[in-house]
């Protein structure tokens, strides 16, 4: 049995109001925080506990608070990113609904640690339930003395609000989630300046995903060593994993970072092994951006060691034979499903998410999405491939925010990794006629046909 | 442009004042445009699910913003409607995820049973079908949005008797 830090109370009954939450042990990390520690003293445990961004980046938490302008003497802010929408993950929303006030006791612990007073959660617009339940949950702390001017009589005030966004994939990148707060189109920022120096109406602000910021009360409760000594190697604690497509148990779960993928996947604890007898033919680790694996990169490294649920492990042997933690948007296929369908299928959702600023990402996307398109409904031509090479090539790197580079990689690992589907669908356009191609025929029993002689 | 021929009542009740000037009140002073997207949200939930420019104009004047600030904020965000929609909304998640659980099957089979194309609301104005990007309920596919809240683990059983349950008026759109 994993350790749980984060879902360890998610089944006591009544967890989703204040009086259950506190009678657990709740808001103990504030009135620890606020009594007891300096808000330096918080940083150094966070940066000693190692946590990393739980949104997909992984950078150190804890490095990220430090580099606060402290120093200018303008109000500082503390923004939550609950902007869920990396295709795949649903874990924030999972946290939020169901143990709100563990996100907003994280909010206040780390409010205070970087001498936030005013503070707010960006939510997206489809979570409007959810909205209504952190909405509620912030009256039912303020009523209890948890926000508001003069916390526990210590001379602290913090107000927080949470902020409702309108369908933008984007404004989960930090610069166009300070934009959307501020009224505006999700238009990312050229950085820097970094948020922690101008951020949100030009003040220092921190940007932090709804785990990342849940996992303080924890650190702040025990201790940044304690945490540092859950997981393996850099990759410290715990992280809620997203778990969805051709798998026995969908849903979250909340893992001990360093698991290995082959427990994970087939353990009844977790994911319980393929959802039907059909064998395991890819999966994407951390959210759609990252590189997809093929069936035999999944286990075991190219190096042949075994593969964890880490940030070091999943990367290792970089792109060419490795992936990402990402978010830990986990979507495993089996041999029905199409790599080509896949890829477009994404293309797609960047190419409507891509918020325009820039030109590599604007056109880029859109090119993306009519060539895989094209080769997918057996339309395409033996030179779409390299086409579709090289313009992922010219969008990754070249674009003010990572949306380009999400964009761009799942296109190159697709090609990398299944090439000959991408020839099959070129040569042999009858057979993907159907979008249920590889369900009636898969391709591991037309793979054959994929030679040099069929150009 | 074609979307001026539809025409809107502008209504902003009192209620509906107290609840814009309450979520202004969660911004500085100065900074009263943070309020947007949210009252976007409460304004459009109380004129039937979209935005006129009258409407939007209406918004700018309560802000003391620019007209502009707001056309180009509900034509960048999805969730802002520019013209009337079906009054049941079936927004089903078609991102790979629900398309590895069979959405787009299931798709075809809500626009087959009430006889309408993808983004072309029926006659009565009662349903439209639309497939939208993804929606975080990646576990729980095939999914969609029905106003406020998620509709998931469908099926065509299900799909059917929501169909009967929005003819009875018997679902809850909003969560107010």
């Amino acid at each position: 049995m994993g350790r749980k830090i984060l879902l360890d109370k998610i089944n006591v009954p009544g967890i989703k109001t204040y009086d259950v939450y506190r009678k657990e042990g709740g808001y103990a990390s504030v009135e620890k925080a606020i009594k007891s520690m300096t808000p330096d003293a918080v940083v150094e445990e966070v940066k000693t506990s190692g946590l990393r961004g739980r949104g997909g980046a992984g950078f150190p938490a804890g490095m990220k608070w430090s580099f606060i302008d402290k120093k200018s003497g303008k109000p500082r802010h503390l923004v939550c990113n609950a902007d869920e929408s990396e295709p795949g993950t649903f874990k924030d929303r999972y946290l939020m609904e169901f143990i709100p006030h563990l996100l907003i006791e994280g909010m206040i612990t780390s409010s205070f640690a970087l001498g936030a007073n005013l503070s707010y959660i960006y939510i997206r617009g489809e979570y409007m339930w959810i909205y209504k339940i952190l909405e509620r949950a912030i009256a039912e702390a303020k009523a209890a003395g948890w926000l508001g001017k003069n916390i526990l009589g210590s001379g602290y005030d913090l107000e927080l609000y949470v902020q409702i966004g309108a369908g933008a994939y984007i404004c989960g990148e930090e610069t166009a989630l300070i934009e959307s707060l501020e009224g505006k189109r999700g238009n990312p920022r050229i950085k820097p300046p970094f948020p922690a120096v101008s951020g949100l109406w030009a003040n220092p602000t921190v940007v932090n995903n709804v785990e990342t910021i849940a996992s303080v009360p924890w650190i702040v409760n025990n201790s940044g060593a304690d945490y540092a000594a859950i997981g393996i190697g850099r990759s410290t604690g715990t992280k809620l994993i997203s778990a969805s497509g051709h798998i026995k148990n969908p849903g979250v779960y909340e893992i001990e970072l360093g698991l290995s993928v082959y427990e994970f996947m087939n353990s009844d604890e977790y994911l319980g092994g393929m959802s039907s007898d059909r064998p395991l033919k890819a999966f994407v680790p951390g959210g759609s951006s990252v590189p997809i694996l093929p069936a035999d990169l999944i286990y075991k490294t190219a190096a042949g060691e075994d593969r964890l649920m880490s940030y070091e492990s999943l990367s290792d042997g970089g792109f060419a034979t490795g992936s990402m933690l990402g978010s830990g948007g986990f979507i495993v296929y089996n041999d029905t499903a199409c790599i080509v369908r896949n890829t477009w299928n994404f293309s797609r959702f960047y190419h409507h998410e891509s918020c325009g600023q820039c030109s590599p990402c604007r056109e880029g996307t859109g090119w993306l999405e009519k060539t895989l398109h094209r080769i997918e409904n057996g339309l395409g031509r033996e030179e779409d491939i390299e086409l579709l090479w090289s313009i992922q090539s010219k969008i990754e790197g070249n674009t003010i925010c990572p949306l380009g580079d999400a964009a761009a990689w799942p296109v190159a690992a697709a090609i990398r990794h299944f090439r000959d589907e991408f020839e099959y669908h070129i040569r042999f356009p009858e057979k993907v006629k159907n979008r249920d191609h590889f369900v009636t025929e898969p391709f591991s029993m037309v793979k054959h046909l994929v030679s040099k002689e069929t150009v | 442009m074609e979307r001026t021929q539809y025409k809107q009542e502008i209504n902003i009740t009192d209620s509906l004042m107290q609840r814009i000037n309450e979520l202004i009140s969660h911004y500085p002073e100065d900074k009263k445009k943070s309020a947007l997207l949210p009252i976007l949200h409460e304004v459009q939930d109380a004129h039937d699910n979209w935005l006129s420019f009258g409407l939007q104009d209406k918004v700018a004047e309560i802000l003391k913003i620019q007209p502009i600030e707001v056309y180009e904020v509900v034509s960048f965000y999805t969730m802002y409607n520019q013209r009337p929609i079906g009054k049941y909304m079936f927004e089903f998640c078609q991102t790979s995820p629900c398309c590895l659980n069979g959405v787009e099957n299931l798709m075809d089979y809500t626009c087959n049973k009430l006889g309408v194309k993808v983004g072309e609301p029926t006659a009565d104005g009662l349903f439209e079908v639309r497939g939208v990007e993804c929606l975080g309920a990646c576990g729980y596919a095939p999914m969609m949005q029905l106003g406020d809240f998620y509709q998931e683990h469908l099926n065509e059983e299900k799909i059917n008797q929501l169909i009967a349950d929005c003819k009875e008026g018997k679902i809850n759109l909003l969560d107010k």
